[in-house]
């Protein structure tokens, strides 16, 4: 199996993994992640989403060979319970949950149109996380908590 | 806090967190007939300590038997002890459920965590504070009664000096019985119950640490999946396991009977295997599932069922001026879990061990150690997290798979986790039903005679029936296990049948059970059981009778609703929404309501829905839902609202899009192509008032709202287009059809 080393969080991670491992098992076992968990493997969910190169993606569906060293980010590399990036920290204060099982793929969706649209509307918002599945009925929720986030980004 | 500590212990210390843990298992009491008046399940765990404990280091250790489900049950028992205790929050460590050291509260369904949980927790915790308080009062050398507590410092109001429950800790022993003879504080002190506090495990899910079974790691731990048969009764005909055994990284390729697993290194490699096993087995399938065309007729027609009146009164009644009579139906639902199942599995000091997202660790401890032939004492549950469940999905089976594996492995520790068309072909659905409704209306408008006809298959086929066995792969093996003869559960919780009785007034009704025994698909608890189906019924024909009466369908609903506190809900939904009656529709726009009480004895809600329906497509937009609930004592608002609300948009979902499809074969719901769910852009706002009744009991709350839901909607639908829809789900086509039938 080929070693790979992988530019995760903003550090050099090395995993040995065969070239068509999903990048979703190699963060979750070889690098020790939970941020992104399995729902579907299929690319229909979204609760497997990372950034690569700023860019959300099903990392159930992303070849581990094909990241090189394009920068990965997961949950995990947004910020820590004791230094909560301000969409975390918005997820806390909105309650924006009930089981959390798809909110990795919530936040990191958010992060991505955050970077693209410091101040989506309600409409812009539920675009961007159309793909994203929630079964608890959350939703109402994690919008706001993504509003609450753009908000206090902007200062 | 402590969320993070618990992951520390319970994962990142692996096997040796797991030895220092069987050495503080308490000995739980055995069950007393004196424990009677101790409410919930502390009447049959007396001893304090089994529930709590006060540490040294200032904090309290809770063991309930609950579990966390992500519906916040944990955070709301946990403010119910530091509000008892007059500590902070924080200080409260809620320790997961462990048959090894827990109290055993069996299976956490029905709403029932806060009602009965709470209570058995409030009662040990307010017996722990009274024994600290007669020990502070030595020790202040003041009465217990003049004593002030807050956050664990303790003073007394006319004595100097003060003491802490964590100073004290070591003087006083909760190695007691409860004695049921201490009250509990009186509502109207409560500071922290009532409030919205914040769930204890949020800030760790928004930060990725380890929170779910799905995210242990255990020292040597290896990947299993499953193999399931193609259909429910296919037969395994042959299979070429070498060839899979010989795959890079493959531990072990398990077969008994048509059950099929494999074991690997890595996750990936097990998931290849298990394409291979898959593509290396040969199925006989029969064509026995019924036409999915007609099904309800089907089911109606099979043998085995089991009619009963459950409910009956007799009148006397004014002979009816009008009649009116419809028939309903609701298809198969899936719980359809984000999270496909998982469990992990492994002989730790010669224990069965397993880590489980299930509802009910006790139960599935039973039945594992059955299927293992090994005594209960040899198999330990612990519970861990896992996606929302919403029931009896495949949490139970994954975790008997991930057993069976590490049985074929001497012991290896293996996590198993199901993939996403396991989990939609195999996990036990809510069942389809059938509910007829005649009633006769007098001359005043009002109902004086409803006659109720309900089919239904099981829904509640859980672990720990002592008739049979219900673990899927059990009934797989080589030697299978039966499933046990299903048995319809009594009113007023009841199966098929909850919510079945009207919640309304009349002269004269008979509700009839039709109880169908035979499962030709698996089924069991799906949120609500069949009040989904029963409310959806009952509350579209109150509103079909409304219009036949002339009446407004809030007035038509208070005029038969005796219960004032039902009637309050009501006429808050009614006025959040503005509701005017008689407001006419455009066609396009239209309003309804509905109204039930889950189980006719727990929480009361009411919701009013908006609805834009498009003539043109068919297509049905819930826009606005407004919603009233009463759940007696609120212990958490924020939690309240967030299952009152979670529920109603997974209502719509299960209204407006959810069918589970199969063949005369198999099931062909696999994935989310073909099981769609509600998505954001399609997620109504909702707005939800809480009715905070401190002195009454709390009530269960977690699926009360979505009985209402489906009817609402069918009503609002009805309002915009005159068009009535008596089929679940309201698809695009169906909605057209009516609208074009007029």
């Amino acid at each position: 199996m080929p070693l790979y080393r992988l530019n995760v969080n903003g550090e050099t991670r090395q995993a040995t993994a065969e070239a068509e491992t999903p990048l979703l098992y190699v963060l979750r076992n070889d690098l020790e992640l939970n941020g992104p968990k399995f729902g579907c493997g299929l690319g229909q969910c979204g609760s497997c989403t990372v950034l690569v190169d700023g860019q959300p993606q099903r990392s159930c569906r992303v070849p581990v060979s094909s990241v090189g060293d394009k920068p990965v980010t997961t949950l995990e590399g947004l910020g820590s319970r004791d230094s909560l990036h301000a969409l975390q920290k918005a997820f806390i204060d909105e309650q924006a949950m009930q089981c959390g099982y798809c909110i990795n793929g919530m936040i990191m969706s958010a992060k991505a149109l955050l970077d693209r649209n410091k101040q989506p509307d309600e409409a812009a918002i539920r675009a961007a996380l159309e793909g994203n599945l929630c079964r608890c009925g959350s939703h109402n929720r994690i919008v706001r908590a993504i509003a609450r986030a753009a908000k206090e980004m902007a200062g | 806090m402590s969320a993070r500590e618990f992951n520390r212990r319970e994962f990142g210390a692996g096997l040796a967190g797991i030895l220092v843990a069987f050495s503080m298992a308490p000995s739980l009491s055995p069950a007393a007939e004196t424990g009677r008046g101790l409410p919930g399940m502390l009447a049959a765990n007396r001893r304090l300590d089994a529930w709590l404990r006060i540490d040294p280091l200032g904090t309290v250790t809770v063991y309930t038997g609950r579990v966390e489900l992500g519906q916040g049950n944990i955070t709301a028992l946990a403010q119910i002890v530091a509000e008892e205790l007059d500590v902070a929050l924080e200080r409260v460590r809620m320790i997961p459920v462990d048959t090894m050291r827990s109290p055993n509260e069996g299976t956490t369904a029905g709403s029932n965590s806060i009602e009965a949980g709470g209570a058995a927790l409030r009662a040990a915790a307010a017996e722990a504070r009274a024994i600290v308080l007669k020990r502070a009062g030595e020790r202040l050398m003041a009465p217990a009664d003049t004593l002030i507590v807050n956050d664990g410092i303790i003073i007394a109001r006319n004595a100097p000096g003060r003491i802490s429950y964590w100073e004290l800790a070591g003087e006083i022993s909760l190695q007691q019985d409860a004695t049921g003879s201490v009250a509990p504080k009186p509502p109207a002190e409560h500071k922290l119950v009532g409030t919205a506090a914040q769930r204890l495990d949020i800030p760790g899910k928004v930060a990725g640490e380890p929170m779910y079974v799905h995210d242990m790691r255990l020292p040597g731990m290896v990947f299993g999946r499953v193999v399931r048969p193609p259909s429910p009764n296919a037969q395994l005909m042959s299979v070429d396991q070498a060839s899979v055994a010989a795959m890079p990284g493959v531990i072990r390729v398990v077969r008994d009977g048509r059950f099929l697993g494999v074991v690997a290194e890595r996750e990936e490699q097990a998931i290849a295997a298990r394409e291979a096993l898959a593509k290396a087995a040969r199925w006989q399938m029969p064509s026995d599932l019924p036409d999915p065309a007609r099904v309800h007729e089907h089911l109606k027609g099979l043998k085995g069922i089991e009619t009963e009146t459950v409910n009956e009164k007799i009148g006397p009644a004014p002979a009816p001026v009008k009649t009116h009579a419809a028939t309903y139906r609701k298809p198969y639902l899936a719980h359809a879990s984000i999270g496909p199942s998982c469990a992990v599995a492994g002989l730790v000091d010669n224990v069965w061990t397993v880590w489980s997202h299930t509802q009910g660790p006790y139960p599935l401890r039973g039945d594992l150690a059955k299927v293992a032939r090994v005594p209960v004492e040899r198999v330990r549950v612990i519970h861990s997290q896992g996606a929302g469940c919403y029931g009896h999905n495949g949490a139970d089976d994954v975790a008997l798979d991930a057993l069976l594996m590490s049985v074929a492995t001497q012991g290896r520790i293996i996590k198993v986790q199901w993939m996403r068309d396991d989990e939609f072909g195999w996990e036990p659905f809510g069942s389809a039903m059938e509910m007829s409704v005649r009633a006769g209306l007098d001359a005043d408008g009002a109902v004086v005679d409803w006659q109720y006809d309900v089919w239904t298959c099981p829904h509640n086929m859980r672990p720990g029936n002592p008739r049979g066995m219900n673990l899927l792969a059990a009934g797989h093996l080589a030697m299978p296990f039966a499933r046990p003869k299903p048995v319809e559960a009594a009113l007023p919780g009841g199966g098929g049948d909850r919510n079945a009785v009207p919640c309304y007034e009349f002269p004269k009704q008979a509700i009839v059970d039709h109880f169908i025994t035979e499962m030709p698909l698996r089924t069991s608890a799906l949120r609500t059981l069949g009040g989904f189906g029963n409310v959806f019924a009952h509350e579209s024909f109150m509103d079909e009778l409304a219009h036949l009466a002339g009446a407004d369908p809030v007035e038509f609903r208070l005029k038969h609703l005796k219960d004032e506190r039902g009637r309050a809900v009501v006429e808050a939904a009614a006025k959040k929404a503005g509701w005017q009656k008689g407001a006419l529709s455009d066609g396009i726009r239209g309003r309804g309501v509905a109204y039930s009480r889950y189980e006719t004895i727990k929480a009361y809600v009411a919701v009013v829905v908006d609805v834009a329906v498009d003539r043109a497509s068919g297509q049905v937009k819930v826009e606005r839902v407004t919603a009233a609930v009463d759940s007696g004592q609120i212990i958490n608002t924020d939690g309240l609202t967030n299952q009152i609300e979670g529920g109603i948009i997974q209502g719509v979902s299960w209204t407006l899009k959810e069918a589970v499809k199969f063949d005369r074969q198999k099931i062909t719901t696999r994935d989310w192509a073909s099981y769609p769910i509600l998505t954001f852009s399609e997620v109504p706002a909702v707005d939800v008032v809480l009715i905070d009744r401190p002195e009454q009991r709390s009530l269960g709350s977690g699926e009360a709202s979505q009985g209402p839901t489906p009817a609402a909607i069918a009503n609002a639908i009805f309002h915009a287009t005159g068009a009535r829809l008596r089929d679940l789900p309201f698809t695009p086509d169906r909605v057209k059809a009516a609208i074009q039938r007029g």
